[in-house]
């Protein structure tokens, strides 16, 4: 093709008699060359400008705010300091930052030890041809509306709910579901076990069947080639999963909301409340949610240098 | 040699697929019940339907979300592409830096990306620039989302791509232009397409971000949903789940079969 374009530009040259065009000589080129930075500026700024604005200036601007104790709307800031990270020490607010962490960790533990076996059947065990619409039907309710889906746990767990009409038509008694920790362990794990079936499923889809059958053949027993060549071998696909998670149960708003009631503060629930709700301290709620924006940090942090270690291993 | 025994997975799986289906399940019994505050059957009625259809609340803030999601995604769509491409293609000082200011979206919980940006549009954006919270502040906070997993999704449909696709076509003569235009872009459409239609869903399910950037004229139908769920239970919002869970599983089942149709032509 490139001999095709030069031939016609050398017949071109021939008929309006100057020297043949080289393709460096066409303008659009000659302009790229003199002004290399011109094309990547139109394509990343307008989205660079967009995160900046809305996004990391905000943030910055929830720091400052995070630094005024007790800043409320409408009042004129006062010094700097740290007040506001002091409260946090306070037992009150640091049971409702423990009650997140609980609520995460639990919510990451029951995922894991669900969506485990059940990404292991799907992947390595289930017939060929139905993997892919197996791993379908747990990742579909992820397209559903989170409020609905939690909603609808709210139906089932109420007092006068499904839960409970079932009880009753085994002459069991009732319980109280609704408002309390094991609804928001049900209503979490809920929302988020799609994710750590996917994020499973697409490690232990790669896992090397040979190993297995190497580590069978040499006499390992099932549960030592489970501990020691499935495991090692997913590590990191668990770990992403589990931080993945984690990071979206300690975010939740929704489901502790819905379903955990006034006794169940958290982060997330406090910081709205903080700005929206009758409180209305900005200057706590700034600090609260540095304090979510840290925690994922902390989290992406380790698994980057727990990711490096990995493949520095390797 | 199977290291865990065969059987119970098996079963786990299918407990497991009963609990991801049950409550919605639930949701679609209850929508046809007579009765109003009973878990029992009282009777099949299509009441609640009837009762929503004259909702006008209800269509009101449908008609607002869709609109915010529409023009959220129709911009994020150019914005994400192009910031995908970009990053594909250039190496700069502050790369890193842009790259992962382009994935906070992705982590940081939204309730954070809510309470900065009330705290920038009741600040500086309300001093400066004279915003004041309305319709344009949601859809310029669900920007900043959409465009984020827009870009991700792009990014990895170009991963796949031959870049030398492009300077060929440069070196047959197209304009940069045309060369975006006429062969990347063609090679990019359903990475595009696909990154829209998982940012339509995430902006029609968001309730924080709207919440905190909705001020007091318009509601979005998750604010609205969930200002009527926080009040006690309200059939007509099981009506409502079932329209919206039907509506977005068939989409999400297009979109999964057309996304794997697509990739096992590559």
């Amino acid at each position: 093709m490139d001999a095709v374009y030069r031939m016609q530009d050398f017949q071109d040259s021939v008929k309006c008699d100057r020297p043949p065009r080289l393709p460096q000589d066409r303008p659009v080129l000659r302009y790229r060359a003199r002004m290399p930075w011109l094309q990547p500026l139109l394509l990343l700024a307008p989205a660079g400008l967009w995160l900046v604005l809305l996004l990391v200036f905000p943030t910055l601007l929830l720091l400052e705010l995070s630094l005024i104790p007790d800043f409320r709307l409408g009042q004129v800031p006062g010094a700097y300091g740290v007040g506001n990270y002091l409260t946090l020490l306070d037992p009150l607010y640091l049971k409702v930052v423990g009650r997140s962490l609980f609520y995460a960790c639990g919510t990451t533990l029951l995922c894991l030890l669900l969506g485990f076996p059940v990404s292991y059947w799907i992947a390595l065990l289930a017939p060929r041809r139905w993997r892919s619409l197996l791993l379908l039907g747990f990742v579909l309710p992820l397209w559903t509306s989170s409020l609905l889906r939690a909603y609808a746990w709210i139906t089932i767990l109420r007092p006068s709910g499904v839960l409970n009409s079932f009880l009753g038509w085994l002459h069991l008694p009732g319980q109280t579901w609704l408002n309390s920790t094991p609804a928001i362990f049900i209503g979490m794990t809920y929302s988020f076990l799609p994710y750590m079936v996917l994020i499973l499923y697409a490690t232990l889809e790669k896992l090397d069947r040979r190993l297995l059958e190497a580590a069978a053949d040499l006499g390992a027993k099932p549960s030592q080639t489970f501990w020691q060549v499935t495991v090692p071998q997913t590590l990191p696909g668990i770990v992403a999963a589990g931080l993945l998670v984690f990071i979206s149960a300690l975010g939740d708003f929704v489901v502790p909301d819905l379903l955990g009631g006034s006794s169940s503060m958290t982060v997330p629930r406090l910081v709205y409340q903080q700005f929206l709700g009758a409180t209305r301290n900005w200057g706590l709620g700034s600090s609260l949610s540095l304090l979510l924006i840290g925690a994922v940090g902390v989290g992406i942090w380790l698994l980057l240098r727990f990711g490096d270690r990995q493949s520095d291993a390797l | 040699m199977i290291p865990i025994p065969r059987s119970w997975p098996a079963s786990l799986t299918l407990i497991l697929f009963l609990f991801m289906y049950f409550p919605i399940a639930v949701l679609g019994i209850y929508s046809f019940n007579t009765s109003r505050y009973s878990s029992m059957w009282e009777g099949f009625s299509l009441i609640w339907y009837q009762q929503l259809l004259s909702d006008q609340r209800i269509h009101a803030a449908l008609g607002t979300s869709l609109g915010v999601a529409a023009i959220a995604v129709a911009i994020s769509a150019v914005l994400g592409t192009l910031m995908a491409v970009g990053l594909a293609k250039y190496r700069f000082p502050g790369k890193g830096l842009y790259r992962g200011i382009s994935y906070l979206p992705l982590i940081v919980p939204d309730i954070a990306i809510a309470v900065a940006t009330l705290v920038f549009l009741s600040s500086i954006g309300r001093l400066y620039f004279g915003i004041q919270l309305s319709l344009w502040t949601i859809i310029a906070a669900h920007i900043v989302f959409c465009l984020a997993y827009i870009a991700v999704v792009v990014s990895s449909r170009l991963a796949g791509i031959d870049p030398h696709l492009e300077e060929a076509a440069l070196d047959l003569g197209a304009t940069p232009l045309q060369a975006f235009t006429k062969v990347l872009l063609p090679e990019l459409l359903p990475g595009v397409l696909a990154g829209c239609l998982l940012a339509f869903v995430l902006s029609m399910d968001d309730l924080l971000i709207s919440s905190f950037t909705a001020g007091n004229g318009a509601s979005t139908l998750p604010m609205e949903i969930y200002s009527r769920v926080r009040t006690g239970m309200k059939p007509d919002i099981n009506a409502l789940s079932v329209v919206l869970i039907l509506t977005s599983g068939i989409l999400a089942f297009v979109a999964e079969y057309w996304c794997n149709s697509f990739g096992s032509s590559d």
